[in-house]
């Protein structure tokens, strides 16, 4: 087939290009730039090759062991977070009434922490938590138990866990509602017919209808609990000592507590693939698991 | 396997139902015989879903009783009924395999493994689904996905029936046929009770033997197919019943003879004189009417001859009244002059609807 070249069109993606090199390849690659280099200030860079990638890797080094203790604090944090908001999630979105006026009263209700910006909780549960002057610290340590998020390191990680599951378990919730509100009452009323108990249920029709929610959300709570720094900066401030201090912080300490740019280049980039690819891993997993055995033969539907 | 039995039954959904139209379901009593296959026939909105739910114990009725087999179910739920329900839109367990979800409505009653699997088996051997009980149901077509459905109801030994709500709703029109007969062939072979709910006529009389038609939530007429053709017992049944229905006529009858609008038409019994107060009407099948000549029958104007390519439907008018009949395919309809004759035999007397019995 004769088909004619003419690559002009390509003119018409190039606005697009531009900005795209504006706002997002050049500053990329200028912290690749950075992660390879070495400064003592003064806009004076010498060549460092992989020299941090390797120190940040290697756990016996300054950078590394640091790097690995954020890193380890990171995924623990995600961990923990994720199994409470999901099971809890799903619970509340369980036991949301399906109509009637409770729904809208609910949604509002169940919206509102979604509202509240980060750096605001992280003030609210702040004051919130403060032994002195905090409904909740003043009540807790008035019980008998030793809580000071400011000295503790069980009260640290006790206050944004706590603070993190108020924040989004909603998320979680209403992703599970709107899930849960697409699946018919034929399902359930063959259920009953089979006699399947309430959990029966949950497994073989509530749950499968989930799925591709609690994928979305489970991504989404990963990722921002991955990166989470606002919070944790403005309640505890990565204390006592290093114990809440996350990548996201540790990173800003670097960059610019520090000024070591090729360290903190180094670190963001690793970072990065860490988030990517284990996101990638995740949702590929996922959508391999429920996809159907084999599509039914063509040959099938043509006889 | 049960006989089910209606009792002074009679429903409304209003708390407080005061006029007629605030009932869904009118009085009725009514039996169903063991391993019968029965349909329950009519329009959208005539109360047959409702009857169902009844039936299945989705919803409770205000008045009366349900009984199976003798024993009063009216207010159980519905995993204590034993019965099965098939819905319009295919209801699978889509993690499950489409053995596990044969399985499914034993595993939850805790029935013993072995057992479970012989008796998954013999269903999948009667649906012909053994080939393909690895297989993860989600992905099936929906004809196979209703007859899983089918399956969990035939799964259970002590099933007392199988109740379908318009089956074949979403089925694609050349596999209607043949899950029809297939459900028709199972209905044979396991015996059990059935109840069929459809607003398609062909479903209902090619699956049923008795068929239950349905109008404005009351039962009209309960039959045999043959029954609702040759004798309708309200002209509903005559109209809904029949492609095209019934030519329902006003007339006056007297002794054998009916009049229409001046035309005498010949009955084949003699009636009673019938109340003045009611609404007299006669009716005739299309089947029943065929072309004379002379000065023999009805005379009509023919307005519109339809050809279905195996017969001729005639559509013509009596005096103002639309009136059809249905003619060979051989037969030359002629332009003017068209007498329309009636077998007696065939010609019902009808006073407010109802069927007048001579």
């Amino acid at each position: 087939m004769e088909k004619p070249l003419n690559n002009r069109a390509w003119f018409l993606v190039m606005p697009v290009a531009l900005i795209v090199a504006f706002n997002a390849i050049l500053p990329l690659m200028t912290v690749v730039n950075y992660s390879v280099q070495d400064t003592f200030g003064n806009n004076q860079f010498f060549w460092n090759g992989t020299g941090w990638f390797k120190d940040l890797l290697d756990p016996n080094a300054e950078l590394g062991g640091r790097f690995l203790a954020a890193l380890g604090r990171n995924v623990s944090f995600s961990l923990i977070i994720l199994s409470i908001e999901v099971p809890l999630g799903i619970l509340v979105s369980l036991c949301m009434p399906k109509k009637g006026p409770g729904v809208a009263a609910c949604l509002v209700i169940m919206a509102l922490p979604l509202l509240v910006p980060w750096n605001v909780v992280g003030t609210i549960w702040q004051i919130f938590a403060r032994t002195d002057i905090g409904l909740l610290g003043w009540t807790v340590s008035h019980l008998g138990i030793n809580y000071n998020y400011t000295n503790e390191f069980f009260s640290a990680w006790f206050t944004i866990i706590l603070m993190d599951v108020w924040h989004w378990t909603s998320l979680i919730a209403l992703l599970c509602y709107a899930g849960l509100k697409s699946s018919p009452d034929a399902f359930y009323q063959a259920a009953r017919i089979d006699g399947a108990s309430r959990w029966s249920v949950f497994r073989a029709i509530e749950l499968p209808k989930l799925n591709r929610v609690l994928l979305i959300g489970v991504l989404l709570r990963f990722m921002d609990s991955f990166m989470i720094y606002t919070e944790p900066f403005v309640v505890t401030g990565g204390g006592p000592g290093n114990s809440t201090t996350g990548v996201s912080i540790d990173l800003v300490k670097i960059a610019l507590g520090q000024f070591d740019l090729g360290k903190a280049a180094a670190m963001s980039i690793v970072y990065n693939l860490i988030i990517l690819s284990t996101c990638w891993v995740f949702y590929t997993v996922m959508t391999n698991v429920d996809a159907p055995d084999r599509p039914r033969d063509a040959k099938d539907g043509a006889l | 396997m049960a006989r089910l039995e209606l009792r002074d039954l009679s429903h409304s959904y209003k708390p407080n139902p005061v006029e007629p139209a605030d009932w869904a379901l009118k009085p009725m009593t009514m039996i169903w015989e063991d391993g019968g296959a029965y349909a329950l026939l009519g329009p959208s909105g005539c109360g047959k879903t409702s009857l169902l739910n009844i039936l299945s114990g989705l919803v409770i009725p205000s008045r009366g009783k349900v009984l199976f087999d003798d024993v009063d179910v009216t207010t159980l739920p519905t995993e204590q009924r034993n019965i099965a329900q098939v819905f319009q839109f295919p209801v699978i367990y889509d993690t499950m395999t489409v053995e596990q979800n044969l399985a499914f409505p034993l595993r939850n009653r805790g029935v013993e493994p072995a057992k479970i699997d012989a008796r998954v088996k013999e269903v999948a051997a009667m649906l012909e689904l053994t080939g393909d009980l690895k297989r993860k149901a989600s992905g099936l077509t929906a004809d196979m996905k209703q007859k899983i459905s089918l399956g969990r109801g035939l799964v259970r030994e002590d099933v007392r029936a199988v109740l379908f709500d318009e089956p074949l709703t979403v089925i694609d029109p050349h596999l209607k046929w043949q899950l029809r007969a297939e459900l028709k062939r199972v209905h044979r072979q396991s015996k059990t009770t059935m109840v069929y709910v459809t607003h398609d006529q062909t479903e209902a009389l090619t699956f049923a033997d008795k068929v239950v038609v349905m109008y404005d939530g009351d039962v009209v007429q309960v039959g045999t197919p043959q029954q609702l053709f040759e004798e309708p017992a309200h002209t509903f049944v005559g109209h809904f019943i029949g492609s095209p229905g019934m030519n329902v006529l006003p007339a006056s009858v007297a002794g054998g003879v009916a009049h229409i609008k001046g035309n005498e038409i010949l009955l084949g019994r003699s009636y009673q004189p019938i109340d003045s107060a009611k609404r007299v009407e006669i009716g005739v099948r299309p089947e029943f009417l065929r072309l004379g000549s002379g000065t023999e029958g009805l005379p009509v104007t023919v307005k519109r001859v339809e050809d279905t390519g195996r017969q001729k439907i005639i559509r013509a008018e009596l005096d103002g009244l639309p009136i059809a009949a249905l003619a060979h395919e051989d037969e030359t309809v002629p332009a003017s002059g068209v007498r329309l004759i009636a077998d007696p035999a065939r010609v019902h007397v009808y006073a407010d609807g109802q069927l007048v019995r001579a």
